[in-house]
């Protein structure tokens, strides 16, 4: 039997491989603080979707160990399905539900008090500017909207991680900046949140440490301080570095293959 | 010349058309073709085998006095009429609301108004073609044996559908002007299911009169009917003499027919793009909900899974319209059945099984739209629960549902014969038992608003699945007849479902 460690990371990855047709993630290593804002990188078709998939129990990997917190999620699914929240790319609600019900059914999932849960709802509806829609279905929302309803869904069970892919596309700059300060909020209050974009300044502005992945493989990873010293670019910005990474790492494949 | 034409938006359409159904039969594998054909070709000539049948026993009617044949084509086209404006008003709703291309040609500077005039027109095509596919093979034998101006028939098929397109297109303009575009669409759905009952209840009634032991078509020339009737030169019996190929007849239908359809067209054409457009944005949910107070309930993990299909089952309009239309097929039954208590065993023999039948066919969809049509499947995935707490959740839903629809049928049922409802009751557990665990071996991932299209997923679990709804309410007719025969379709249904769960597919 696992036990939690307090002190365990929050994530850590060790020799994953998952192939489709194709290999997708071949061998990832990645580890990931308790309360740290990681980003993750890379260009389209990298695998990053599919190694978070595999994260939140929603696709079983072909070999290799995940454990959240200490909890080995191949072994122990439901113990650590009930610390990690998951928020897709593409917001998946339910059109027939109001947030407010779509928030009741959430906590019911994650066996949250319904007291609590209530209390939480109705703030986080209103930090994400959604209260005076709380009773409407969402099947007339935005993409938006929809992306912040299944945003406050992630949040409402008080998850210890929190995993988004690509929550930021679609939003105007008013929801992104909510939808920011929000994982900000929380990563302050000791939550770890790992979130793919291809926004390049977000990562730069948000995140504490960003990977970049490229063909199913970790390339680089570090703070903004560590992978600008790696490229050996002094004071350039993170698109040149990033477009620098993956242009050697797509050479380095090249030979390899050669 | 405008390049926006008539005949430019037709080509346009029939082009559409051709493309969607040849995707649709064909799949994307040509060779296809061949028994698609093949499978047209046995259609025809069975039905044309069929036509002769009924045509030959028929034919005898005509000596007694021509308005007994007239009633009873009356008849059949009325029938053959509801089911014609049904669909139109189907489509013709469906015609307002597509939002694919119409934006595209809305924002155009071509006359919109021309693009529904061609759908309309298409409209009333297809239903005619729908209904000439069962009618036809009748209006070729008797033109085989009666001479070539049966032939005539087809034009008065014709008028028929645009008659019904006429309805159809005045139906929804006047449900746009009455509830408004947000509710039009829903409305018309379940109008448009009422309608296609009647074909049901028509067709469940000559079994009623069969079963009763009243000669098929005595009742027509029986003398209390043809003293009631108007006389043989009435206009009433129009639409009668031109299907049965009367020229003068037909040329009076089909100035009818196609007068009012170019009427209702020419009186409401020019709302047409105002009504399209009113849709835009409308979907038919974002009605604001009765605002229940916001007090959440506690509850299992399951008890919350269960609670969640239960109310997307109940908020789906569509899926209402289709169980109405289910409990309006016992309408005609059930009151014969009240009428003759129990002394009539013909009637329960007609209900028994159809309520079986229905039972099987509701859990096979319900079961699809909870277990299949899941909105969100990563939310419930990345859930803290074991799988198969989200399988039984969704599968009690189901059957919770069914039992909710077809329990007050068997408690009416209950109140007249007790012994045929408690068959009835079994038969339907197992018949939705059936229907659910095949959906259950079958399931595969799809979007909710998929629910039409099911059927194309996967072929054989659908045809088993009526198959077995067929041989359980079979067994609930020998059982409710005290028949021991009944073990033969019972051990076929069970033989189905052995041979579905052998061939399901396994999971990877
Ligand atoms: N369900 C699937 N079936 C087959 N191949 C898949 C599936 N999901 C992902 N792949 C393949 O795995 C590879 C990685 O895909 P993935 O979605 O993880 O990329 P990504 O880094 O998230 O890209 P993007 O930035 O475009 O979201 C791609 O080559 C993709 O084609
Ligand atoms: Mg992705």
């Amino acid at each position: 039997m696992t036990v939690r460690q307090e002190d365990a990371p929050a994530l850590s990855i060790a020799g994953l491989f998952k192939s489709f047709d194709k290999p997708a993630v071949c061998g990832l290593d990645l580890e990931v603080e308790a309360g740290e804002f990681y980003a993750l990188l890379g260009p389209n078709g990298a695998g990053k979707t599919t190694t978070l998939r595999m994260v939140a129990g929603l696709l079983p990997p072909d070999s290799g160990s995940i454990s959240i917190y200490g909890i080995d999620a191949l072994f122990h699914p439901v113990e650590a399905k009930r610390v990690v929240a998951w928020v897709s790319d593409e917001p998946m609600i339910y059109d027939k539900l109001s947030p407010l019900e779509y928030l009741e059914f959430v906590a019911g999932l994650w066996s949250v008090d319904n007291r609590a849960a209530e209390a939480r709802s109705g703030e986080l509806l209103e930090l994400l500017g959604l209260a005076p829609h709380a009773h409407e279905r969402c099947g007339g929302f935005s993409k938006g909207m929809r992306q912040k309803v299944a945003l406050a869904g992630a949040l409402v069970h008080e998850p210890r991680l929190i995993i988004l892919d690509e929550p930021l596309t679609g939003l105007d700059a008013g929801s992104a900046r909510q939808v920011k300060s929000v994982l900000q909020e929380r990563v302050a209050g000791g939550v770890t949140v790992i979130m793919t974009t291809h926004i390049l300044e977000v990562a730069e502005r948000m995140a504490r440490r960003i990977g970049v992945i490229d063909r199913g493989r970790l390339i680089a990873e570090g703070t903004l301080e560590e992978l600008r010293a790696r490229s050996g670019r002094d004071g350039s910005n993170l698109e040149d570095i990033f477009l620098d990474l993956v242009a050697e790492s797509g050479s380095g494949a090249d030979e390899a293959a050669a | 010349m405008s390049s926006a034409s008539f005949a430019w938006f037709a080509r346009h359409e029939i082009g559409l058309f051709w493309r969607d159904w040849t995707a649709l039969v064909l799949r994307g594998k040509p060779h296809r073709r061949i028994f698609v054909g093949l499978a047209i070709a046995g259609f025809i000539i069975g039905m044309h085998v069929v036509a002769w049948f009924t045509v030959t026993d028929t034919v005898d009617l005509a000596a007694t006095d021509p308005r007994a044949v007239f009633i009873f084509v009356s008849g059949c086209a009325l029938v053959s009429l509801s089911l014609m404006v049904s669909q139109s008003l189907e489509m013709v709703t469906r015609a307002f609301y597509a939002r694919a291309d119409l934006d595209l040609i809305l924002t155009s500077p071509a006359p919109s108004a021309r693009i529904f005039i061609v759908r309309f027109c298409a409209v009333a095509l297809m239903s005619v073609v729908m209904s000439a596919a069962l009618a036809a093979p009748f209006f070729n034998v008797m033109a085989f044996l009666e001479g070539p101006v049966w032939l005539l028939s087809y034009f008065a098929l014709l008028s028929m559908s645009a008659i019904a397109t006429a309805i159809a297109i005045v139906v929804a303009v006047a449900l746009f002007a009455t509830v408004g575009p947000r509710r039009t669409r829903v409305i018309a759905q379940i109008i448009a299911a009422v309608i296609g009952a009647g074909f049901a209840i028509a067709m469940q009634l000559v079994a009623i009169v069969y079963f009763g032991n009243v000669s098929r078509l005595s009742v027509l020339t029986s003398p209390e009917l043809t003293g009631s009737l108007p006389p043989v030169a009435s206009p009433l019996w129009i639409p009668a003499r031109a299907l049965l190929g009367d020229i003068s007849a037909v040329l009076a239908f089909c100035i009818a027919g196609f007068g009012i359809l170019a009427l209702s067209i020419a009186a409401f054409s020019s709302r047409f793009a105002t009504l399209a457009l009113s849709t835009v944005g409308v979907s038919e949910q974002s009605a604001a909900n009765s605002a229940r107070p916001a007090r959440f309930r506690a509850g299992t993990v399951r008890r919350t899974l269960r609670r969640k299909e239960l109310v997307l089952l109940a908020r789906d309009p569509w899926l209402l319209s289709q169980t109405l239309m289910q409990m309006l097929y016992l309408l005609v039954p059930a009151f014969l059945l009240w009428r003759n208590y129990g002394t009539d065993i013909g009637a329960v023999i007609v209900v028994v099984p159809v309520v079986v039948m229905a039972s099987g066919q509701l859990a096979g969809g319900l079961a699809w739209l909870t277990l299949c049509g899941e909105d969100a499947p990563d939310l419930v995935q990345s859930a803290p629960m074991s799988p198969h707490i989200a399988l039984q959740a969704k599968i009690e839903a189901v059957l919770i549902a069914v039992g909710l629809a077809v329990s007050p049928i068997v408690a009416f049922l209950g109140l007249v014969d007790l012994r045929a409802a408690a068959i009835t009751a079994g038969c339907m557990v197992l018949s939705a038992s059936a229907a659910t665990a095949m959906q259950v071996w079958f399931r595969a991932q799809a979007r909710r608003s998929h629910f039409r299209h099911r059927h194309a997923s996967s072929k054989i679990a659908t045809l088993a699945e009526a198959f077995s709804s067929i041989c359980w309410a079979g067994t609930a007719a020998f059982l409710a007849l005290g028949n021991w025969l009944a073990a033969i379709p019972a051990a076929m249904a069970i033989l189905v479902l052995v041979f579905v769960w052998m061939i399901r597919p396994r999971e990877a």
